[in-house]
């Protein structure tokens, strides 16, 4: 039988197996935020231990809350700082240069088609897209990453997910997901990885590959991979253009990623998004979708475009459309973070950015901010935000708010007319 | 170091429970474990559950639902029991992430069939007190309340075992790598 991305992957970086089914793989890229990492950094000099196995490998931004919004976040700030100084780690990406972790690192090269990744941060499954093994971990496994370069795992089960027909327009990578966690439920993924086929990904460009794989965690996923093809080597070929003669020599080297046709799936799911409709969360769970029309007409206090999952220069430009020669309504507030220095010079250069400030909203730097409700847009009690994050918890964007999931392009419908809505009723 | 395991119970009746809920992003700029300490399960929204209370104060171990942790790969979430000496989480099911953060902090992610939690939940109905000891070798958890004992067996990955044996992924993984 043949083999998954995922297992392939798996086979190519095991260290040790210590016992059956437990699997330790060396890893590639150690990816390191100011929120999950300090304590790691503590620990390790706590136990004498504050040493890095290979800092080309490890890779770090400042995202969460940047600048520092109070005494506490510039501790934070100044610790991966001051470690990432200290053990020479040359990707170190502070104020000015910093971008949401999801969006710099790919944008950057540093993920590559059969890579392993790990993060202390949940939507690591992200980087999937470039046909690579990303996963979340917590503070622990980041610091045995940092100091040894392996990470342990339960070799994971795979899910197949057939994307088939077209998407229709106004639809977007955003709602594609929803609806597949809306499927799958919060938990329909666990211990699994979300494998996405057919010619709607194949159609997708790699921004849109990453809002795809960046909510597989949502469903429980370990990660989300897309196949590697001619889109990740198009996307990468700056990075990679002296390592291959050409770019059919790339393609071919990614290739051995690809899944095997006769490869074994823990489930295989098909669904046909020719006549999917753009969708909105509802409740507190992500699984909880509906289509926006049946949303339509849900109050608003807030809109926040950006994020991980959609702060890149095509969610931006998605919403941009909307917004052209539009107001924001009285009664919102609008916020757009674009999710890198490069994708904000982008959004200047096109245009985009004017739009964004003559139709009202507010235009932030890149940082994690208000999706998690650490700063720079938290909500008010019993107050609504339409957003393009990844989780609508209670409390998440501040206690007692509200969140409704949803596509920049309807972000951006709802900010102008005040209550959700279906942007294609433009 | 290796921890210790069982006590006094909280029983949290609802899946889904997310690392939100356990501890909010807000605490999440504190550097050290200790600091979380107060803020334990404070969003929890559970008809009844008063993180303040004097029930959870005591509670050694936390019995609930499926899908428990979900969401965020914070560590903070585990940690904040960690430092309230809640060793020990029995659930139907676990979030990936969560899970492994328990065992690689030493601690207990216990998994039960859903028929085995509602006995443990049945034990709480009366006096609410329900006591459960852990016996890690014998992979074993007696549960006492309302005048009734419960015993089962629990089932713990060789890998998981040998973290809380040896007090964590890091212990473990510097003796190995």
């Amino acid at each position: 039988m043949g083999h998954t991305t995922a297992e392939k992957i798996f086979a190519a970086h095991l260290r040790d197996e210590p016992f059956q089914g437990t699997k330790v793989l060396d890893i590639d890229r150690v990816l390191c935020h100011e929120i999950t990492t300090p304590v790691a950094i503590a620990d390790l000099e706590w136990r004498g231990k504050d040493r890095v196995f290979d800092a080309s490998k490890i890779k770090a931004v400042i995202d969460h809350v940047t600048p520092a919004k109070d005494s506490k976040t510039a501790l934070q700030a100044k610790i991966l700082r001051d470690w990432a100084r200290r053990h020479e780690i040359k990707d170190f990406f502070d104020v000015g240069r910093n971008g949401v972790c999801h969006a710099i690192f790919p944008e950057k090269g540093y993920i590559r088609p059969g890579f392993t990744a790990i993060m202390g941060d949940s939507h690591t499954c992200t980087h999937g897209a470039f046909g690579a093994f990303a996963a979340g971990v917590g503070t622990t496994d980041l610091e045995v990453g940092i100091l040894k370069g392996v990470c342990a795992f339960r070799e994971p089960k795979t899910i197949r997910v057939n994307l088939n027909g077209k998407l229709p327009g106004g639809v977007y990578a955003k709602d594609v997901i929803l609806f597949v966690i809306g499927q799958l439920g919060v938990n329909g993924a666990t211990d699994r990885v979300i494998e996405f086929h057919g010619p709607v990904v194949e159609a997708m460009s790699m921004d849109a590959r990453m809002t795809l794989c960046n909510m597989a965690i949502e469903a429980g996923g370990t990660c989300g991979i897309c196949q590697p093809d001619m889109v990740t080597v198009e996307y990468l070929w700056p990075f990679i253009e002296e390592e291959y003669a050409s770019k059919a020599e790339a393609l071919a080297d990614f290739q051995n990623w690809v899944a095997d046709t006769d490869a074994g799936y823990d489930k295989v799911l098909d669904f046909d998004v020719s006549a999917l409709e753009p969708q909105v969360t509802y409740g507190f769970k992500p699984d909880c979708v509906k289509s926006a029309k049946e949303m339509a007409g849900t109050k608003v206090d807030q809109v926040y475009i950006g994020t991980c999952t959609n702060g890149r220069i095509e969610d931006l430009r998605q919403a941009a459309a909307v917004l052209k020669g539009r107001m924001v309504a009285d009664s919102v507030r609008g916020i757009v973070s674009p999710a890198t220095p490069k994708i904000f010079q982008e959004a200047l250069a096109e245009g985009l950015i004017q739009i964004f400030m003559d139709a009202g909203f507010c235009v932030t730097n890149p940082t994690c901010g208000a999706c998690l409700g650490m700063s720079n847009g938290v909500l008010a009690e019993g107050e609504v935000c339409a957003a393009t994050s990844n989780r609508n918890f209670s409390g998440r964007m501040g206690k007692g708010g509200m969140v409704h999931l949803m596509s920049p392009s309807t972000a951006a419908a709802t900010a102008i007319t005040g209550v959700i809505t279906d942007a294609r009723s433009f | 170091m290796k921890k210790t395991f069982g006590g006094p119970s909280i029983f949290l009746d609802r899946g889904d429970i997310n690392t939100d809920e356990i501890i909010p992003a807000k605490y999440l700029t504190e550097v050290t474990k200790e600091a979380l300490k107060p803020y334990c399960l404070e969003d929890l929204s559970l008809d009844g559950f008063d993180p303040k209370g004097e029930k959870l104060a005591n509670a050694r171990v936390i019995v609930t639902r499926d899908n428990f942790g979900c969401g965020s790969s914070r560590e903070h979430a585990p940690w904040v029991f960690e430092v309230n000496e809640i060793h020990t989480v029995i659930a139907e099911s676990y979030a990936r992430i969560f899970r492994q953060n328990m065992f690689n902090c030493g601690m207990l992610a216990i998994e039960l069939p859903k028929e085995q939690i509602d006995k443990l939940f049945a034990l709480e109905q009366g006096s609410g007190d329900v006591d459960i000891a852990i016996n890690l070798a014998e992979q074993e958890i007696v549960a006492r309340g309302n005048g009734i004992e419960e015993s089962c067996r629990f089932e713990i990955s060789p890998f998981d075992k040998a973290l809380v044996e040896a007090g964590g992924w890091v212990e473990y993984a510097d003796a190995r790598y």
